[in-house]
């Protein structure tokens, strides 16, 4: 599983980053940046957790690799 | 049957009504990015889904209660299904339709992350005719006073967010 | 292999100085070994092969957002057949059965591509899109088609899986020479257009051969008119490089030439304000992140030196974050800047 966001629906509310704070940072302007890599075992909780509480639904947590753009 | 299903039904109500209108605050104050040292952005979002899943079940209670009482004619249906009971069929309608507009509310909700944004998003305004239209329900079946009192506090505080959310101001970045 | 004409060509004069248009499969792209000529350097043939979907449409890209940039344009005015015959043989390779020219509003290369276009009987729409830099994006043209918004979506699935080919104007004509002259004489005499801008005796668009170095580019355009403190390879989202420096050759189809009397440093803030003001302003990193980053540099300009510790920390801040690639290209200018201005800063 991986984790992404949308970086058009992102509103930086900010959300994942105190829910998440392993794989989610925030840069200078309250966006979001997000690690790359596959979300470990023990951190899917959390990150299930974060993508469902995105107001914006921009932070999704995906199945199966897909190109992001 | 006895008069304690009836008061249960009455006070589930608004204290379901009240929880609900916690939960346009806080969702109001969400969509705000109200945030305070000792009140993270978090807590809010937090407290606007928790009181959201326990409104829920003070309104099962409410709507469960006022049809198993035997005290006045509901079915079911009218739970669903506005305008068609033998009691008051007006105001029970009216909380039928906020409780159909609810269950949309609520499954769309639950299913948000397999959902498209647009889609949750759209259905989510319909709060701001769901909330308005239960507290008409309430209001419009209140038989005390004090019950009219509650619900124009709710009013009012609903009334303050929505005043705060469209009050123009910079978002801090 | 003559891409570019010294004057237009209509269609009798075309087809003089052409022939007429051959065949074209899947399998001389490949061997042509095109890549795209907009400027992101993707293999032509691995974009073919992609292609999904019943409905399939060819997009031909002659936006060309980039000021810096003239090579399309120069094209469209003199050889839009060689454009339009590249149209024919890509729809003809994946099996298209529509094609759209899209141009910025108000291109004045409108009026020869209509004229062409009455010269034929294929029928390619020409649609003119919004003038602005993200509008020719691939992903903003197919939104602009689709939904009339101009603004780059950037989401999977590409444009290419959903039917929809996107090509820039010359990949297409490119194509056209392919399909004429076989994949293997194409390699072996194939010629690029190159924008050469700034301080050159004869600023314009030179065609050189494919094997040119940036120093054969720079003399087909006359050389430098004054001393050059540094070329600008590849537009606004491009690269710096130092004047004597030979890159790889992959995809470059501008240079821009700076004098040594004008200071890289403040050139680089003033184009990275212009990208600034470029940006959609759907993502945040972009619609924030550019303004800061343009302002980091203009103080860095001005001698500031905690400006260096910011752009440090905030230029890999811009890359892989917004829905299409302008904040990555304002990241790659600014970084290449901060390398080879090096000494201005100190």
């Amino acid at each position: 599983m991986r984790l992404t966001v949308d970086p058009i629906a992102c509103t930086a509310h900010g959300l994942c980053a105190d829910l998440l704070p392993e794989l989610v940072t925030l840069d200078d302007w309250g966006y979001p940046i997000v690690s790359t890599g596959p979300v470990p075992d023990q951190l899917r909780p959390a990150a299930r957790r974060a993508a469902a509480l995105c107001p914006a639904l921009a932070l999704r947590l995906r199945r199966r690799d897909r190109p992001t753009i | 049957m006895s008069p304690a299903l009836w008061y249960l039904s009455r006070a589930s109500g608004l204290v379901s009504l009240v929880l609900f209108t916690a939960v346009m605050v806080m969702g109001v104050l969400g969509a705000t990015r109200f945030a305070r040292p000792t009140w993270p952005r978090l807590a809010t979002a937090l407290t606007h889904r928790d009181l959201a899943l326990t409104s829920v079940v003070f309104l099962a209670v409410h709507i469960g209660s006022a049809v198993i009482d035997s005290y006045v004619p509901l079915t079911w249906l009218d739970v669903v299904v506005p305008f068609g009971s033998d009691y008051q069929p007006l105001w029970v309608g009216v909380g039928a339709v906020a409780f159909d507009l609810l269950v949309a509310l609520v499954v769309t909700s639950l299913l948000r992350t397999r959902l498209p944004a647009r889609v949750w998003r759209g259905v989510h305004w319909l709060a701001y005719a769901c909330w308005p239209v239960a507290l008409l329900h309430g209001v419009a079946m209140a038989e005390t006073g004090w019950f009219v009192g509650v619900e124009i506090g709710c009013l009012l505080a609903v009334a303050a967010a929505a005043a705060y959310r469209m009050t123009p101001r910079t978002v801090p970045q | 292999m003559i891409t570019l004409p010294p004057h237009r060509l209509d269609l009798s004069g075309h087809l003089r100085s052409h022939g007429p248009l051959g065949g074209l499969d899947i399998g001389a792209v490949a061997e042509s070994g095109l890549r795209g000529r907009g400027g992101g350097g993707y293999p032509t043939a691995s974009k073919f092969v992609a292609v999904r979907g019943k409905r399939r449409t060819v997009i031909a890209n002659g936006c060309e957002s980039d000021p810096l940039s003239a090579k399309d344009h120069a094209l469209l005015t003199r050889a839009p057949h060689l454009v339009l015959d590249g149209i024919k043989a890509a729809a003809q390779v994946v099996g298209a059965s529509s094609a759209v020219l899209c141009l910025h509003e108000g291109s004045a290369a409108a009026s020869s591509v209509a004229a062409a276009m009455a010269e034929r009987r294929d029928r390619v729409r020409l649609v003119e899109v919004p003038a602005s830099f993200v509008s020719g994006e691939e992903s903003a043209l197919v939104h602009y088609l689709g939904k009339g918004d101009a603004r780059p979506t950037g989401k999977s699935p590409r444009p290419a899986e959903r039917g929809m080919l996107v090509e820039n104007v010359d990949t297409l004509a490119q194509l056209a020479l392919i399909a004429r002259h076989g994949p293997a004489a194409y390699r072996e005499f194939r010629t690029e257009l190159v924008t050469v801008l700034g301080a050159v005796r004869r600023p314009g668009v030179v065609e050189v051969p494919a094997t040119a170095g940036l120093a054969d580019i720079l003399a087909a355009a006359g050389g430098g008119s004054r001393p050059l403190r540094a070329l600008l390879i590849g537009g606004h989202g491009g690269t710096w490089v130092a004047p004597d420096a030979d890159p790889p050759r992959r995809g470059l189809s501008s240079v821009y030439a700076l004098p040594a009397t004008e200071s890289g440093l403040a050139v680089t803030a003033d184009m990275l304000a212009w990208l600034a003001t470029q940006s959609a302003r759907q993502c945040g990193p972009c619609e924030f992140g550019l303004p800061s980053v343009a302002a980091d540099f203009a103080a860095l300009a001005r001698g500031d030196r905690d400006a260096r510790g910011r752009l440090a920390r905030r230029l890999p801040m811009l890359t892989a974050r917004g829905a299409c690639a302008l904040p990555d290209g304002a990241a790659r200018l600014a970084a290449s800047a901060l390398e080879v201005f090096r000494e201005e800063a100190a």
